[in-house]
């Protein structure tokens, strides 16, 4: 360590350790142990950052107020009425499923869902470096879900959402008068099934041959697989339907915003989906 | 080593070759080994760190900084919160007139309160950030798993507390935002008067999961000190907590994570 060292030349090899690329594949840096001092390097990348950061909300704060509107007032609802920002994603899926699904019921799924996913995903590989080869399936279902979904949806809910909780560009004017034509019909009716014990049987049919049909199909599919195996019936259970679950709601989204469909399956004074 | 007695004419060693200095900085001043590893261990504020770490874990592309500038941003809505705190008064008929004093009236109030502001709103995303790069370096795997679900209770606490914040204004922006995130209480299966299964169960509009949030059927002046108490003294005390345990826990898991 430190005694085969001489003085005055280990800050100089452990600053070629911590710089990047030429100035480290220019000396015969390779041999020297992985370990550097925390001070003065990281504590000099965390003073640096942590400067950086100060100053840009100095900056800011001096020049962009915090918003201050009119006085409370119970009887004088705006239109709209938005959630803070952060939670537009969940206000966004109140267009698309009943209150206590996209309130309660998704919201808990996603605090569950992101907690148990050290538990599920058993691939060893890709434990604290950056890898897409070999966390394919990992990778792109958390920016499916995260970039595309989550971050999605409240950027939907910042920009373009207007008056009545309708579509507009952001350029456009906010209409609160907009008339929007209620053309929405549930699945059923799209396919042409007129019957309502019809129309909940094929929903159900589609609702249940998603979340468990489908799962069901692979795991009879690929079970022999050694990574199946490997997973079990249990960790495929739950990954596969919080994989549907989240696939399903992306799925509701494309088909109201694209074919006006409303409903899947409609149980009156139970359950819409 | 060089000989301190021949070194006493530097600003330096005049300053830190005395009693004074030594009695509370253990370590020595000159640029050894053993002081770089003194200076992290022997320093209450960064024993949190290890004395010496992987090379990787120091690069800015490994890490992104973002969960110690979420700390450090917490730290900042704390400094900022306490001192409006001193001129805030979470009741109906003061809270908005309070806000108002401190943006027009009192030294540097207007500033102190968009920084809180800015604050919370840049700690939500630097903890978001955080938690996109842990995924994507694989960091929530064997032996962090349980860090990384103490980081989604923290990420949960975070929303909360902005969240909680977002009323104190006591603003038409304040009272909306939080009548339309609290709606959604009153659907919860269960326990909401008008989730699945809640009339059934007697749950009423003045007795149901919002009504616990709210004080009362609608977003009023108890609310307003309902969610003061939840935003300063109990989410935080909670938040604190599981920070604790989040930091020990990184350094009880093997430090930073990295290639094996």
């Amino acid at each position: 360590m430190a005694e085969n060292i001489q003085p005055g030349t280990i800050q100089d090899q452990e600053e070629v350790k911590v710089q990047s690329g030429r100035a480290r594949a220019a000396l015969p840096a390779a041999d020297l142990p992985d370990k550097v001092h925390t001070w003065p390097y990281l504590v000099r990348a965390e003073f640096i950052s942590g400067c950086i950061l100060l100053l840009v909300l100095m900056v800011w704060s001096i020049t962009v107020d915090a918003p201050m509107e009119e006085p409370a007032n119970p009887t004088k609802t705006p239109n709209p009425s938005k959630a803070p920002w952060y939670f537009l994603g969940l206000q966004e899926m109140l267009v698309y499923f009943d209150p206590w699904i996209a309130g309660v019921l998704l919201p808990s799924l996603i605090i569950v869902g992101l907690m148990i996913i050290p538990y599920v995903d058993i691939n060893p590989k890709g434990n604290g470096y950056y890898t897409w080869s070999e966390r394919k399936f990992a990778i792109s279902t958390f920016l499916v879900g995260f970039l595309g979904m989550w971050v999605g949806m409240i950027t939907i809910g910042v920009f373009f959402r207007g008056p009545g909780w309708n579509l507009f560009m952001p350029w456009d004017y906010w209409d609160p008068h907009k008339v929007v034509p209620l053309t929405n019909i549930d699945l059923p009716y799209f396919v042409g099934i007129r019957s309502q014990m019809g129309a909940m049987l094929f929903g159900t049919i589609c609702v249940l041959g998603w979340l468990v049909g489908i799962p069901g199909a692979v795991w009879q599919w690929k079970k022999d697989h050694p990574f199946f195996k490997q997973l079990g019936m249990m960790r495929y259970g739950i990954v596969a339907t919080l994989f549907m679950i989240m696939a399903g709601v992306l799925m509701k989204m494309i088909l109201r915003l694209s074919f006006n469909i409303k409903y899947v399956l409609v149980i009156p004074n139970i359950l819409n989906i | 080593m060089p000989d301190p007695e021949k070194r006493r004419t530097s600003l330096g060693d005049i300053v830190t070759n005395n009693y004074v200095w030594r009695s509370i900085f253990r370590h020595g001043y000159a640029d050894t080994p053993r002081n770089r590893v003194l200076q992290v261990s022997a320093n209450v504020w960064l024993h949190l760190h290890p004395s010496k770490m992987r090379r990787h874990g120091i690069r800015y592309r490994h890490t992104w900084c973002a969960g110690g500038l979420t700390f450090l941003l917490y730290l900042c809505t704390v400094v900022t919160g306490v001192v409006l705190m001193f001129y805030y008064r979470p009741t109906g008929e003061y809270a908005y007139w309070d806000v108002k004093y401190l943006d027009f009236d009192v030294p540097f109030g207007m500033i102190m309160r968009n920084m809180h502001r800015w604050a919370a709103h840049g700690m939500v995303i630097f903890i978001w950030l955080h938690m996109f790069r842990v995924f994507m370096t694989g960091s929530y795997k064997p032996p962090r798993e349980f860090n990384w679900v103490v980081g989604v209770n923290l990420l949960t606490l975070t929303l909360l507390l902005s969240f909680t914040g977002y009323l104190l204004p006591w603003d038409q922006l304040a009272i909306w935002a939080v009548t339309v995130g609290t709606n959604m209480a009153r659907a919860t299966p269960l326990l909401g008067t008008e989730g699945p299964f809640g009339p059934q169960l007697g749950m009423t509009p003045r007795y149901d999961a919002r009504a616990l949030l709210t004080a009362g059927t609608v977003v009023g002046a108890p609310t307003l000190l309902r969610f003061y108490v939840l935003h300063c003294i109990f989410i935080p005390i909670i938040a604190s907590i599981l920070m604790i345990l989040h930091f020990w826990r990184i350094r009880k898991d093997g430090g930073i994570s990295g290639p094996l």
